[in-house]
């Protein structure tokens, strides 16, 4: 029989045959041992993974009787089950995916010997996954890596959505978790309590996201004006000075912050004292609370929009200027029509992009108040969560995991929507493949 | 220029003054304010004075008494810099295979990643617990080099951009002598992209050493903590009791990155930029 049919049939019925009978012996030796391992733990652990996603478990923590007395046996641990049934479908995919690569190669080697060429040994096919296949080499490792700590983990959060985890009735290992299908996704829009606390911190989320990348960068823009204008003096300490709150370190600033503003004994309010004028709750009345992350969060973000924008303006011909002043046109015309339009149009997909990073700003809402001042009306949140905080505080501190996850999922829609919109009018897409 | 218009100019330029110092006061005040809190005697938050009366340096010999903040300092200056060392290398080796090799599936990979960096990486936090959990690697600082490192490739879009302006024709006279992709990545691109290097370096360096929220949920035990979590659990557990420490604390944790970032400005400021233009 000829050998582009016999090897890869041989190959697909044993890892590595093939590649013996195209005389890659050590090739085909490895293939064989890696086929050994694959289908030995395949054998022993696919059955019961699939049986623990599928089921999520069958016994919960319950009492037997051993002899005499009734003892605690332990139960299935659902989520354990997920997330090592999800580990192993994976690595038996990888396994697959191996298979079949093989059953190829025996094929081509084949074809290769059938026109008269030598076959590849060993050390010329290693040689070849050096320079030919290069970028995967590169990039598979780190494609494992990010894998095991971002995909996986990702995957599972998302199943965890369509899942009853959550506390106090469903949290292993006393209990058992079960698929529920978009029952958490309708409860979080239909329950009148959870409704609520949804639309009212989306709202929020969103009204915050506008607000603070406006503020920043509108306050960036207008002190890199003053600051650019001819005349002002000592330029470079002003610029270094206002660089302070970008180069300290966020989470520093914001537990500094947080003293800062504190209603009884911080500073503030003892200045405000001082001239005999109380206080305001800063932290602690929704409104001001509200307010004060508003004004921290610009403290921390007007200078890199500063920075960014200074950076524009010094590259502006100054001919144009000097155009529109022989044009007769005032300071704000100048403004209006060169400045503007200048630092917009190398600007907008960085704001867009700061919209988003504002969208899902946790540490300035959670090391400043936490989502504090408490709602009664809303469920785990207060007036100033955000649903990245809100998400952080269900899960890690109530333990709703699976209204968590519908959060995430919502986030990353919202985002998604956002920053492919944005992705498309960079010149990342259309110049692609233009480059070279 | 008539004599009202340079008045009017004058104006101009007194009241723009006036709000640069205002700005001044207001980006100065809470980074002073915790540098003279530190030196002050006592605990409390409450001063009556804003510069202190008697200047102290108790706080500070405090934080290595009461505190094992030595140690906070070398774990996570450890985790700083390994994890920068891998994720800086690793993300400069992602934007090269993609901006210089067309292979199949590259967009897709590429798309897919993208795609990826949109889920709040909350999300995934408790089942990366789990893992850790189940490998053994809890209260370890490994784990959290590992996770740190892992999502580096997720930045390849910045570097991809940068390495796609360097022309071809630098590397094909390196090729034509023989060199490999390897060599040709080391002699050729790495000399030339200083600024990105820095400004990847930096940013993944900060953002270990300012990481709480993961740190606080891997390590468990007080000599294996970070600075980052240290100083959070500082001012959570009895900020009131406590303040001048926490401030002195403070000041040592900020002054080494603060300098950092003063003196990479400019790299820092092009890095966003040109990452935002990218995508």
């Amino acid at each position: 029989m000829r050998r582009t049919i016999i090897s890869p049939i041989l190959s697909a019925v044993v890892m590595g045959l093939g590649q013996f009978i195209n005389r890659q012996y050590l090739k085909g030796f490895s293939m064989l041992l890696l086929y050994i391992l694959g289908l030995y733990y395949s054998m022993t652990n696919l059955g019961h993974a699939l049986w623990g996603v599928i089921t999520l478990g069958e016994k919960a923590q319950h009492l037997e009787k051993v002899g005499r007395i009734n003892k605690m046996v332990h139960g299935d641990h659902s989520i354990f089950l997920l997330v090592q049934g999800l580990i192993v479908i994976f690595l038996i995919i990888l396994f697959v995916v191996a298979y079949i690569l093989n059953i190829r190669d025996a094929y081509r080697t084949a074809v290769e010997i059938e026109q008269g060429n030598t076959p590849n040994n060993f050390g010329q096919t290693l040689k070849k996954i050096g320079t030919k296949n290069f970028p995967l080499l590169i990039i598979t490792p780190q494609l494992i890596f990010l894998f095991f700590f971002t995909i996986l983990p990702l995957i599972f959060s998302l199943l965890i959505a369509f899942t009853d985890y959550s506390s106090p009735k469903h949290i292993p290992p006393a209990n058992l978790v079960d698929w529920i299908g978009f029952s958490a996704f309708k409860d979080l829009f239909t329950l009148s309590t959870w409704a609520h606390t949804f639309y009212g911190v989306f709202a929020w989320t969103v009204a915050w996201a506008v607000l603070s990348t406006l503020s920043c960068f509108f306050g960036g823009f207008l002190i890199a004006v003053l600051l650019q204008q001819k005349g002002i003096i000592f330029k470079k300490f002003f610029r270094t000075v206002y660089m302070l709150p970008f180069a300290i370190p966020g989470f520093v600033s914001l537990l500094i912050m947080r003293n800062l503003f504190n209603t009884q004994f911080g500073p503030l309010t003892q200045y405000l004292n001082f001239f005999g004028i109380q206080g305001p709750p800063w932290l602690s009345d929704p409104t001001w609370a509200k307010g004060t992350i508003l004004l921290v969060n610009f403290w921390l973000g007007f200078p890199i929009s500063m920075l960014m924008i200074t950076g524009i303006l010094t590259t502006i011909p100054r001919d144009l200027y000097e155009a529109a002043e022989v044009d007769g046109a005032s300071g704000f015309q100048k403004f209006r029509m060169i400045t503007f339009p200048a630092v917009m149009f190398a600007l907008t997909p960085i704001v867009i992009g700061q919209f988003a990073g504002n969208f899902n700003n946790f540490n300035v809402i959670y090391l400043m108040t936490n989502g504090n001042p408490v709602n009664s009306d809303y469920q785990f949140a207060g007036h100033t969560d955000i649903l990245i905080t809100w998400l952080y505080n269900l899960s890690i501190n109530n333990g709703k995991y699976n209204f968590a996850s519908v959060i995430g999922i919502m986030i990353f829609i919202i985002l998604a929507s956002f920053s492919i919109y944005n992705f498309r009018r960079t010149r990342f897409y259309r110049e692609e493949e233009t480059y070279q | 220029m008539s004599s009202s218009g340079k008045a009017k100019r004058l104006l101009w330029l007194t009241i723009s003054h006036i709000i640069l110092i205002l700005v001044a006061i207001f980006a100065l005040y809470p980074a002073l304010w915790v540098v003279l809190s530190s030196f002050r005697p006592g605990t409390s938050l409450y001063s009556e004075t804003i510069l202190p009366r008697i200047w102290t340096l108790d706080h500070y010999r405090e934080l290595f008494t009461k505190f094992p903040f030595g140690q906070w300092y070398i774990n996570t200056l450890k985790i700083a810099i390994i994890s920068t060392v891998f994720s800086t290398l690793f993300v400069l080796l992602s934007g090269y295979a993609f901006s210089r090799f067309r292979f199949r599936g590259r967009k897709g990979i590429m798309t897919g990643l993208f795609v990826i960096g949109m889920f709040p990486s909350f999300m995934s936090m408790i089942a990366v617990y789990i893992l850790l959990l189940n490998m053994n690697l809890l209260n370890t600082h490994s784990a959290l080099i590992m996770v740190y490192s892992a999502g580096a490739i997720m930045g390849y879009l910045l570097v991809k951009g940068y390495f796609d302006t360097i022309p071809k024709s630098l590397e094909e006279s390196a090729r034509l002598d023989g060199a490999g992709n390897f060599r040709v990545f080391f002699s050729i691109f790495l000399p030339l992209s200083r600024p990105i290097i820095v400004f990847l370096s930096v940013t993944s360096f900060a953002g270990a050493f300012n990481d709480f929220i993961f740190a606080q949920m891997v390590l468990r035990t007080q000599e294996k903590q970070t600075l980052a979590v240290g100083l959070y659990n500082m001012v959570n557990a009895a900020f009131a009791t406590q303040f001048t420490i926490f401030a002195a604390g403070c000041v040592l944790v900020a002054l080494p990155i603060t300098i950092l970032f003063m003196f990479m400005q400019r790299f820092l400021v092009e890095g966003l930029t040109a990452g935002a233009e990218k995508g």
